[in-house]
C-alpha cells in the first residue's frame, strides 16, 4: 500500500488559552482531492497553514512526501503550492512579472511557455500585460491559481478558492481542478464553504467542528454518518448544534 | 542561501520600482531635500563665520553622503519587508520555498542598490553644486561604505523584528530606527561634543567611527584605521545579534501567528 502523500498526526494548535486545532488526524493519498470543511473558526484556515509551515504546531506532526515537514520545509515546499482567498500577489506588478517572479523562486523550467500554459488553464492569457491590481476578484483569485500551478506542485492547497468567484467562473476553477488532478495527478487539500464545490471536486472530506475533526469519508458517507440529505445541511447543523454525535446519540435513543 | 532565490526577490523589487516611478521620488527627492540644505548652509558657514571657522565645515555635505547609506541600507531591508505587508503577499513568500537566509539575503541585496542610486546622485550633485568632492576621503571611502552598509542592515534587521512582533501598528519603526541613533551617531558633531554618558553610547555604535573617521581625513588627511577596525568589530556583533533577533522573532511568528494576522490584515 502505497503511503500517503501528507499525513497529519494528532496536530493542535493553541494561541494562548485558545485551542485552535485540537489532535487533528488526516492522511491524503497520492492524487486524492480532500475537503476540509467546517464553519469559520473550525480550524481549517489554521490546519492548513500549519502544513505550509507557515505556522508551528503545538503539538502533533505533519509528513509531506513520507518527510516529517518542518526538518524538511523548503525542499518539500518546492513541490508544494497554495492559494488563498486571504492572499494577493502584489499589485503594482503586471499578471506576467508576478508569474516570473513566483516561477523563478520555485524553480520552474521553461518558465515562458508554463506561465502561457497556466494563463491559458485559467483562461486569462489576455490579461498577461494587465496590471494586477486592476484585476477583478475573480480575475485575481485565478491569478493567485495560476501562481499555484506553476510548478506542477504534487500537493497543492487551496484554501477556499472558489469564494469570490461568480457561478460561471467557480464552475470553471472546479474544472480545472479536476483536470489537474485527472492529468497531472496532484494532490489537493481543499477548504470551502461552498458545498456544490466539495460535492464536485472532492474524493473525501473532513468535517471540523471547533479544531476537532468530527468526521472522515466520502460524501455519502458523511451524508449517511449526519443523517441528512445533503453537505450543506450537514454543514449547517454542524454550526449550528455544536455537538453532532450528542445530538445523533440523543436521535437514537429516542427512536 | 539561494542565489537563484535571491535574484527572484530582487526581481520583484526591481518590477515594483520601475512599474512604480512615483518611489523613485522617495530614493532621490529627501536626500536631495538634505543636500540642498546642509548644502546651502555649508556655503553661508563657509562666508560669514570667518577664517578662525575650520575649513573642512564641508564634512556636513560628507555626512549627509554617508549618512544616507546607512539609512538607505536599513530601508532596503525594513521597507523590502513592508512592501510584502502592504500588498497582502507575505504569505505567497513565507509559504514558498524562501529560507529566512534568502529573504535577508535579498534585502541586503536591495538596500545596497538603493544605498548606490542615493549615494551616486548626492556625490554627482555635492560636486556639480558645492565642490565637493567625496573621493578625496580617498580609499577610506571604501571601509566607510562598507560599515554603513552593514550597520545599515543590521538596523533594517532590528526595525523589521520589531514591527514583526509588535505588528502593522509598528511600521513607522522602519523610518523611525535610524532616527533614534541619528543623536549618538556624530554624524553632523564629532563625539566629544556630547555629555560624557552618551560618549560611551556613541562610541558602541559602528557608525560613530565612521563619521568620527571621515572628519579626520577631510581635516588631516589621515585615515584612523584602528576605529575603522573597531567599527567593523561592532558591526560583526551588531549583525550577528540582529540575525539572531529576526530569526528568533520569525520563529515567534510562527508559533503565534502573526504571519497570518500580518497577511489578513
Amino acid at each position: 500500500m502505497e503511503p500517503p502523500l501528507l499525513q497529519v498526526r494528532d496536530l493542535t494548535k493553541k494561541f494562548g488559552n485558545v485551542t485552535s486545532v485540537n489532535g487533528v488526524s488526516f492522511d491524503i493519498g497520492d492524487g486524492e482531492i480532500l475537503g476540509l470543511l467546517g464553519a469559520n473558526g473550525a480550524g481549517k484556515t489554521t490546519a492548513i497553514n500549519m502544513v505550509l509551515g507557515i505556522v508551528t504546531p503545538t503539538g502533533g506532526h505533519i509528513e509531506v512526501f513520507g518527510k516529517e515537514l518542518m526538518a524538511n520545509r523548503i525542499e518539500v515546499l518546492r513541490s508544494m503550492n497554495f492559494c488563498s482567498t486571504y492572499t494577493q500577489l502584489p499589485g503594482n506588478l503586471r499578471v506576467w512579472q508576478n508569474l516570473k517572479v513566483f516561477g523563478q523562486i520555485y524553480r520552474v523550467p521553461n518558465l515562458k511557455a508554463r506561465i502561457d500554459e497556466v494563463l491559458e488553464m485559467l483562461e486569462i492569457s489576455h490579461l498577461k500585460e494587465r496590471v494586477s491590481g486592476e484585476l477583478s476578484a475573480g480575475e485575481g483569485t485565478r491569478l493567485n491559481l495560476c501562481k499555484a500551478l506553476l510548478n506542477r506542485p504534487r500537493l497543492l492547497l487551496l484554501d477556499e478558492p472558489t469564494a469570490s468567484l461568480d457561478p460561471d467562473i467557480a464552475d470553471k476553477v472546479r474544472k480545472v481542478v479536476k483536470r489537474i488532478r485527472d492529468e497531472e495527478g496532484t494532490t489537493i487539500l481543499y477548504t470551502s464553504h461552498n458545498m456544490r464545490d466539495v460535492e464536485e471536486v472532492c474524493d473525501r472530506v473532513v468535517f471540523m467542528h471547533k479544531g476537532k475533526v468530527l468526521f472522515t469519508g466520502t460524501s455519502e458517507e458523511t451524508l449517511h454518518h449526519f443523517e441528512e440529505e445533503s453537505l450543506e445541511d450537514v454543514f449547517i447543523r454542524v454550526a449550528r448544534s455544536g455537538d453532532i454525535e450528542s445530538n445523533r446519540e440523543r436521535k437514537e435513543g429516542g427512536s | 542561501m539561494s542565489f537563484y532565490t535571491i535574484k527572484a526577490l530582487v526581481l520583484r523589487y526591481l518590477y515594483l520600482y520601475t512599474r512604480t516611478p512615483v518611489r523613485i521620488v522617495e530614493l532621490i527627492f529627501w536626500p536631495l531635500v538634505h543636500l540642498l540644505v546642509w548644502g546651502y548652509l555649508t556655503r553661508f558657514l563657509q562666508q560669514n563665520v570667518g577664517d578662525d571657522f575650520p575649513h573642512e565645515i564641508t564634512f556636513l555635505i560628507g555626512a549627509v553622503i554617508l549618512w544616507d547609506i546607512l539609512f538607505r541600507a536599513q530601508q532596503g531591508v525594513a521597507i523590502f519587508f513592508l512592501e510584502d505587508v502592504w500588498s497582502r503577499n507575505l504569505l505567497n513568500i513565507f509559504a514558498a520555498p524562501v529560507t529566512n537566509a534568502d529573504y535577508l539575503g535579498s534585502t541586503y541585496a536591495v538596500g545596497m542598490m538603493r544605498a548606490g542610486v542615493t549615494s551616486v546622485m548626492l556625490a554627482g550633485l555635492s560636486a556639480l553644486l558645492y565642490s565637493f568632492n567625496v573621493f578625496q576621503l580617498s580609499w577610506a571611502l571604501i571601509p566607510f561604505v562598507f560599515n554603513l552598509l552593514i550597520f545599515g542592515w543590521a538596523l533594517g534587521m532590528i526595525s523589521t523584528a520589531l514591527i514583526v512582533r509588535w505588528g502593522p501598528a509598528a511600521e513607522t519603526l522602519a523610518w523611525a530606527v535610524p532616527f533614534f541613533i541619528q543623536p549618538f551617531a556624530a554624524v553632523y558633531y564629532p563625539v566629544d561634543y556630547l555629555p560624557t554618558a552618551l560618549q560611551w553610547v556613541a562610541k558602541l555604535l559602528p557608525c560613530s567611527y565612521v563619521f568620527e573617521g571621515m572628519r579626520d581625513v577631510l581635516k588631516d588627511g589621515v585615515v584612523n584605521w584602528g576605529e575603522l577596525g573597531i567599527a567593523t568589530g561592532l558591526n560583526v556583533v551588531y549583525l550577528a545579534a540582529a540575525g539572531v533577533l529576526f530569526v528568533r522573532v520569525m520563529n515567534t511568528a510562527r508559533e503565534k501567528g502573526l504571519l497570518t494576522k500580518f497577511a489578513s490584515q
